[in-house]
């Protein structure tokens, strides 16, 4: 007997516990690219105030957004981080779950780098040099070929006699979505592939042939040359040690912190950093957002001065810890800062 | 044998050898022998090579961890800098930011590196601060707010050292390396050699490796494992205090009161299934069950407990189901034949002679429980945790890490001070749970009993 009282009176404990466990510190989760930043101002956040610190998630953008709309209370999170906007079908699931208003927060860009081994050759490509790399068909003749491209040297005489392996971000990662249309689409149209493929498209009406040529223009050969890394950065890293005639794609900040191992290539003659991405010169960048709940504003103790703290001049502008990581900051961070004030909502997407 | 060799039949055989002569079958089945014995030296060769490899793997990358460079710099707390209002009223010096002590610091290294005559070509102000872990203001201010009595004193405060100048002592960093580095410079470097020769910077025991709690990228050195090894234990907690008395009551009822019918026999199966089942599989059945159904809250110690208890119970019950078996019948006769009831005799005799048994299954459950990450990855256990949890029971639902995800989450970092973490991670690990092996080892040594 004196068992069942032990345990109904833990069970009693743990119940209580729950009811007075009103939730002090914000949630979020989200993209792997954003985390280190999440995590950089979070720790700052707790330090200098006196709201607790907030526990910072992975996971993944598409993962982070679908937690984040599956419904408004405590054991849901506050913020979604994410290196890609909010798809339609997010803010939807969103609708559907009560979760009726959405404040979108835009924190910079990051860019996207192609780097190699540091006792390497020297990479300058285009998006033209990395279509022709790595698609599964070429231009060649005013004909579609599969890829017969097998050294640098055959893609471009002024690239290096080195046998073409690249590691690709997997299709799971925010990263992809930019490698795809800022280097592929691209490279595909400047070669005349794009014109090729939607000529010979079988779409029913040209919105359907368009998708399709877009299709043909992101898929990779498939014959080793291009390698998808479905983990992170740090797998591609231990990759290109092992192997050091690859070339890897990584975000600007992993590559800003271990630039005594790798080479970065640039991208039509220019060299990827935090100023050329901000000037508008690096063609690859994108921006990195995260969206909070509004419905919580006001019962998460710290959840507004959290945002803000984010987005201040001393973590977010261009001489802030953010920066020093490799987040471009952003020249419409004022803006960001009024509708962070304001608590204003996204609008519908364009 | 005799009677063999004294039959008919085999006396043709053996009469033109002598049994100190081997014939060819003999030898032929000798060297089979020496084959086979041979094959099983190969492979127990081949898996202690393996062992060695992974230990020396670990332990050569994990080790530095342990140790931490520091900077010792004289630090004069300045009154009308750290606390404008001047009433020493922690709330309102609370107000003086981590960059106002940044600044306080980088000023005490300038001041300490001119007055030992440290001069270094192209070394400017701001790679002097550099030198300096963005950790060190955030703990000098948690020194002065917890005792604002500092302020007006000049301390001696051991301020860690960055990554890069800490790798720089673990052979991580060279003078090479770091031409390449943007984190760091060769004079930084040359820097951090004067300091050493000038006895300000040393390298030493880290204990903050096991006390403090995660950091963000930017501050690998200051990164341990605190939170992860208190959210740990919490969950062995509740693992122990759920699986302990479940397990053995399933266990005595099926082993003693259960009637042997089709349904005891379906559970039987059902149970050794269970045992066998991915431990991912109990990561989605908890979040389903305790997240989103009952509303516990997420990357709490408190989930990943029962989900742990989950995966744990059915190899706790194997065990303890044996021990109970290897209990001879004739005790509980004897028992049952003094007038003891059946529950007196479970309690008085079989239970207590079957405990070691229990013990050392539930020892080894615990352990496995203790090194499982998959389930946890599944209900948010891979976080970023700074804020320590509360005492149990309200700590069990704070957010908490765990010491695998732990090691799971630093792999994945970019800056590469966090491999050395993760490499240091496994050997605390590995050496909670080869205590918990110990433990079980010698509770079987010292109280099994044999019949």
């Amino acid at each position: 007997m004196k068992f069942i009282h032990i345990t109904a009176s833990a069970l009693a404990i743990a119940a209580a516990a729950t009811a007075a466990n009103a939730r002090d510190q914000i949630q979020i989760a989200g993209s792997s690219t954003v985390l280190p930043y999440a995590t950089i101002v979070a720790e700052a956040f707790g330090e200098n105030t006196d709201f607790a610190t907030p526990v910072v998630e992975g996971g993944g953008s598409g993962a982070g957004r679908k937690k984040l709309c599956e419904g408004v209370g405590e054991n849901t999170i506050d913020i979604a981080n994410s290196s890609s906007r909010i798809k339609q079908s997010d803010i939807d699931l969103c609708a559907q779950n009560g979760v009726k208003e959405i404040m979108e927060v835009r924190i910079g860009y990051d860019g996207i780098v192609f780097a190699s081994d540091i006792n390497g050759p020297d990479f300058a490509l285009t998006p033209v040099d990395v279509y022709n790399a790595l698609a599964a068909q070429v231009v060649k003749d005013g004909k579609l070929v599969a890829n017969p491209a097998k050294q640098w040297k055959d893609v471009n005489d002024k690239l290096a006699a080195q046998d073409i392996l690249v590691f690709v971000p997997g299709t799971k990662h925010g990263t992809r979505e930019v490698f795809d249309t800022k280097l592929l689409v691209k490279g595909c149209e400047e070669t005349g592939a794009h014109d090729l493929f939607l000529a010979a498209s079988t779409g029913a009406d040209e919105e359907a042939k368009k998708k399709d040529a877009e299709k043909a223009c992101m898929a990779l050969r498939t014959d080793g040359a291009s390698v998808d890394i479905d983990g992170d950065y740090t797998e591609t890293l231990s990759r290109i040690d092992a192997n050091k005639n690859a070339v890897g794609v990584f975000g600007l900040s992993f590559y800003e912190n271990n630039t005594d191992k790798l080479k970065v290539a640039t991208i039509d003659g220019i060299v990827p950093s935090v100023e050329s991405i901000s000037k508008g010169e690096y063609p690859v960048s994108r921006p990195l957002y995260f969206y909070v709940k509004k419905a919580h504003i006001g019962v998460i103790p710290g959840l507004k001065e959290y945002i803000q703290f984010f987005v201040s001049d001393e973590m977010a502008g261009p001489d802030g810890p953010l920066a020093q990581y490799g987040l471009v900051s952003d020249p419409e961070l004022k803006a960001t800062q009024a509708a962070v004030e304001a608590e204003t909502p996204m609008g519908p997407l364009k | 044998m005799t009677d063999l060799s004294a039959s008919p039949a085999a006396a043709p055989v053996r009469a033109s050898s002598s049994l100190l002569t081997l014939d060819a079958r003999v030898r032929r089945r000798n060297a089979a022998e020496a084959r086979f014995r041979g094959y099983g030296f190969a492979a127990i060769l081949l898996a202690l090579l393996a062992l060695v490899w992974l230990l020396y793997s670990i332990f050569s990358a994990g080790l530095p961890a342990f140790r931490q460079t520091v900077i010792q710099i004289p630090v004069t707390l300045d009154a009308a800098q750290l606390d404008k209002a001047g009433n020493r009223n922690p709330d309102e010096m609370a107000k003086a930011s981590t960059v106002t002590y940044g600044k306080v610091l980088s000023e005490a290294l300038k001041a300490a590196v001119a007055q030992n005559g440290i001069v270094i070509e192209g070394l400017d102000d701001k790679e002097i601060a550099g030198m300096l872990s963005q950790e060190a203001p955030a703990m000098l201010r948690r020194d002065v707010l917890a005792n604002p009595a500092l302020l007006g004193q000049t301390i001696t405060f051991q301020a860690y050292a960055t990554g890069r100048v800490d790798g720089y002592y673990k052979g991580r960093v060279t003078l090479d390396s770091a031409t390449r580095d943007s984190n760091v410079t060769p004079e930084q470097l040359h820097l951090a050699d004067a300091l050493k020769e000038k006895g300000l910077l040393s390298t030493s025991f880290n204990s903050g490796f096991l006390t403090m709690p995660d950091a963000s990228d930017k501050r690998p050195e200051a990164a341990g494992l605190g939170i992860a090894i208190l959210g740990s234990a919490y969950m062995m907690v509740v693992v122990l205090v759920l699986s302990l008395p479940i397990g053995v009551a399933a266990s005595i009822y099926l082993e003693e009161f259960a009637p042997k019918n089709r349904w005891t026999d379906l559970i039987e199966v059902n149970i050794a299934n269970l045992a066998a089942v991915p431990s991912i599989v109990f990561g989605i059945l908890g979040l389903a069950i305790f997240i989103n159904m009952a509303g516990l809250p997420q990357s709490a110690p408190i989930v990943g407990g029962l989900v742990l208890t989950l995966m744990t119970l059915p190899r706790i019950i194997i065990p303890t189901r044996a021990a109970l078996k290897a209990v001879p019948p004739s005790i509980r006769d004897a028992a049952l034949g003094v007038g003891a009831s059946k529950m007196q005799s479970i309690f008085h005799h079989v239970l207590p002679l079957a405990a070691p048994g229990i013990l050392t299954g539930m020892i080894i459950g615990l352990a496995q429980a203790l090194g499982e990450t998959a389930p946890l990855l599944l209900i948010g256990m891979v976080a970023f945790v700074r804020e320590f949890p509360a005492a149990p029971p309200s700590g069990l639902f704070d957010p908490a890490a765990a010491l695998p995800v732990q090691v799971y989450n630093w792999t994945q970092r970019g800056d590469p001070g966090f491999v050395e973490r993760a490499s240091g991670a496994i050997i605390v690990l590995l050496v909670f749970l080869l205590i918990m092996n110990t433990l079980a080892i010698i509770l079987r040594r010292r109280f099994e009993r044999r019949w």
